[in-house]
């Protein structure tokens, strides 16, 4: 005997969404059978404003997308810009694209194990991830100047440069925050109220993960291996890492996989300031783009596409930007048939959905 | 400088099912499917992957030509096909969920329709009066 | 578990030991640091009026006026880039680290008016 069916509207608004998504959950009893989402709250046409900013004032833009993993939407522009055009941008600025590029990182996933810990009702250890991500956002205006939008990313190479003295003391302050990670990691990997909470929850099949378009965490959480920066980007090929894969599945691998990027991304960091050359940040750029290039950089949600075309003039013809989340939403979907009512907000937030990046 | 080699195929609406089926046969996963203006007429990128090998389709259309939906193939697709509809007017037929144009709530229908308007430059005055009694938007 | 219990009391004992982690603000000022990008600075006496910053923008945010000698800037639409200072050719811009204070409503422009020009030496 089945029981009556309900429609239950989860969001926009929800204490545990940072932003607006709605769901129609379709519920029997307390299991939801299925789940329709829909988007556009924030439907802000960024896409749209390439044709009216010169291309290389867009780069402003394009770190607005989204404001957690903003410095990596700019590199995914810049390089865009820059593969069309022919630029060979020195060493030095691909080091240190890469290393605020893992800062980026390490701030994202530790902003979201903070929102994970507090969706589970762990706030205790929610304020301690926030309390260590400070560290991370400290060393991001101390280069940059800026906490969150740090606009050192420009077509041509970087706007600022890294002391040595400084890249020093980042290297020291990089292992203390690492090993304040790992401290933390232990909570979340061996804690009953997580495991409890995650384990066998929003379970993904590999098969699933592939086919619906999983990427990063989401996908490296059912096994499989898909890393944008294997591509070879910026200065990755240079450094020493694998993806960190996890086979299970559900919730607990994919905070798992988070948490292990959070430590290896430190150990990226390191590797990177070992091996920084010297020389020049930046080179002129000059001339219109004309051609098309399809950029692809793994944000700390994952693979995120700037496709962009320019017809030599000024202003780019099209600029599209496929973000992780939108591509996560289809098995995000899939995770949610079957679940209880009650898990809906911890499986919603394992995709760490970013909805301003998604509807641009 | 290029990180990763440009493969673009250019193929035609009638065959795109059948390409689409030879790559997910092939075992390649959907990454986008994603539109762009150009003068009179709509290209259509769809783009996959295969163990960091990056490939495209693409179908240039006019612009009242219906495209079929592939979300037999690839049961994710819908969110972009949606999106397709919903910003360019490009009707898609047979998609498995379909939003009827609500999936982007946008003021104006189908804001990337129109072909690039000529651009200006400076923010006119009214601007600021705007932004005055709008305020708080940013 | 027993482990898990000894991290996090090792934890708040450091927490204790240490005082909190947060500023009160605005009772103590914000952290800054030398490169923070707080608000954009002109000295005025140096500017040429060449109207460059203006169009490396990318907020539109700067309003030249070589007529009337001035400068406007407006600080709701600055997005604090650094572009203009980049961009300005006597050097006169510059990005001062401190913030702003927050107002209640906009708009908040400010003018700053140069100096008038010197006579012009007439060669005899
Ligand atoms: S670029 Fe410098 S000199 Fe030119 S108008 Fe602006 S502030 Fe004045
Ligand atoms: S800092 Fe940037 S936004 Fe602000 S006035 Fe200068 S160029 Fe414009």
């Amino acid at each position: 005997m089945t029981g009556r069916r309900t429609v239950v509207p989860f969001g926009p608004q929800h204490p545990v969404l940072p932003e607006p998504i709605h769901l129609d959950l379709v519920i029997e009893d307390e299991k939801v059978i299925e789940a329709i989402p829909s988007i556009g709250y924030v439907h802000r046409g960024l896409e749209k404003l390439v044709e009216k900013k010169d291309y290389k004032n867009y780069v402003y833009i394009a770190e607005r997308i989204c404001g957690i993993c903003s410095f990596i939407h700019s590199l995914g522009y810049c390089q865009g810009v820059e593969n069309i055009m022919g630029v060979e941008v020195p060493e030095r600025a691909h080091y240190l694209r890469t290393i605020w590029s893992e800062y980026s990182r390490m701030h994202s996933h530790l902003l979201w194990m903070g929102l994970f810990a507090d969706a589970m009702g762990f706030e205790n250890l929610f304020m301690n991830c926030w309390r260590i991500r400070e560290q991370v956002l400290d060393m991001m205006e101390e280069t940059t100047g800026g906490r969150v939008i740090q606009g050192s990313c420009k077509v041509g190479g970087v706007r600022k440069d890294i002391s040595v003295a400084k890249l020093k003391e980042m290297s020291e302050r990089i292992e203390k925050t690492k090993a304040d990670v790992e401290e933390i990691n232990h909570v979340f990997f061996d804690d009953s109220t997580v495991i409890h909470r995650t384990k066998g929850i929003g379970y993904l099949s590999k098969d699933d993960a592939y086919h619906l378009g999983a990427v990063g965490p989401t996908a490296r959480g059912c096994g499989v291996a898909i890393d944008i920066r294997k591509t070879g980007y910026a200065a990755y090929p240079e450094l020493d890492f694998e993806p960190v894969v996890e086979s299970g599945g559900d919730c607990y691998s994919r905070c798992m996989v988070r948490a292990k990027e959070v430590v290896q991304s430190a150990d990226l960091i390191r590797q990177a300031i070992e091996k920084i050359p010297g020389g020049d940040i930046d080179v002129k750029v000059k001339g219109n783009p004309e051609g098309e290039y399809f950029s692809r950089v793994e944000q700390p949600r994952g693979e995120c596409i700037h496709y962009l075309k320019g017809n030599g003039k000024k202003f780019l013809v099209r600029e599209r930007v496929r973000t992780p989340t939108l591509t996560n939403i289809p098995p995000l979907v899939r995770m949610l048939a079957g679940c209880e009512m009650a898990d809906v907000p911890v499986i919603v937030l394992t995709i760490d959905p970013c909805i301003g990046c998604a509807e641009r | 400088m290029t990180i990763e080699e440009q493969l673009i195929t250019e193929i035609t609406v009638e065959s795109l099912l059948e390409e689409v089926k030879t790559k997910s046969d092939a075992g390649y996963r959907l990454v986008q499917i994603g539109c762009t203006r150009i003068e009179d007429a709509f290209e259509i990128n769809y783009s996959f992957e295969k163990d960091y090998r990056f490939e495209n389709l693409r179908v240039t259309i006019g612009e009242d030509v219906r495209m079929p939906s592939i979300s037999d193939i690839y049961w994710g697709s819908f969110i972009y096909e949606n999106e397709m509809h919903d910003l360019y007017g490009i009707g898609v037929d047979g998609m498995n969920i379909d939003f009827n144009g609500y999936l982007f709530k946008t003021s104006i229908p189908h804001p990337f329709r129109d072909a690039p308007a000529v651009t200006v430059k400076k923010v006119p005055k009214k601007m600021d009066e705007e932004n005055k009694t709008s305020g708080g938007e940013e | 578990m027993g482990k898990i219990t000894f991290t996090m009391s090792k934890r708040i004992l450091k927490s204790l030991a240490s005082g909190p982690a947060t500023l009160r603000y605005p009772h103590e000022p914000a952290k800054r640091y030398e490169a923070s990008r707080g608000h954009i600075e002109i000295n005025i006496d140096d500017c040429i009026y060449c109207g460059l910053c203006s169009k490396n923008c990318p907020a539109d945010a700067i309003e030249v006026s070589k007529d009337d000698r001035t400068w406007e800037i407006d600080r709701f639409r600055c997005i604090i880039c650094n572009s203009c200072v980049e961009a300005c050719p006597k050097d006169c811009l510059s990005t001062s680290n401190v913030y702003l204070e927050p107002v209640f409503s906009g708009p908040l422009k400010d003018r700053s008016v140069g100096p008038e020009p010197e006579p012009e030496v007439k060669e005899e």
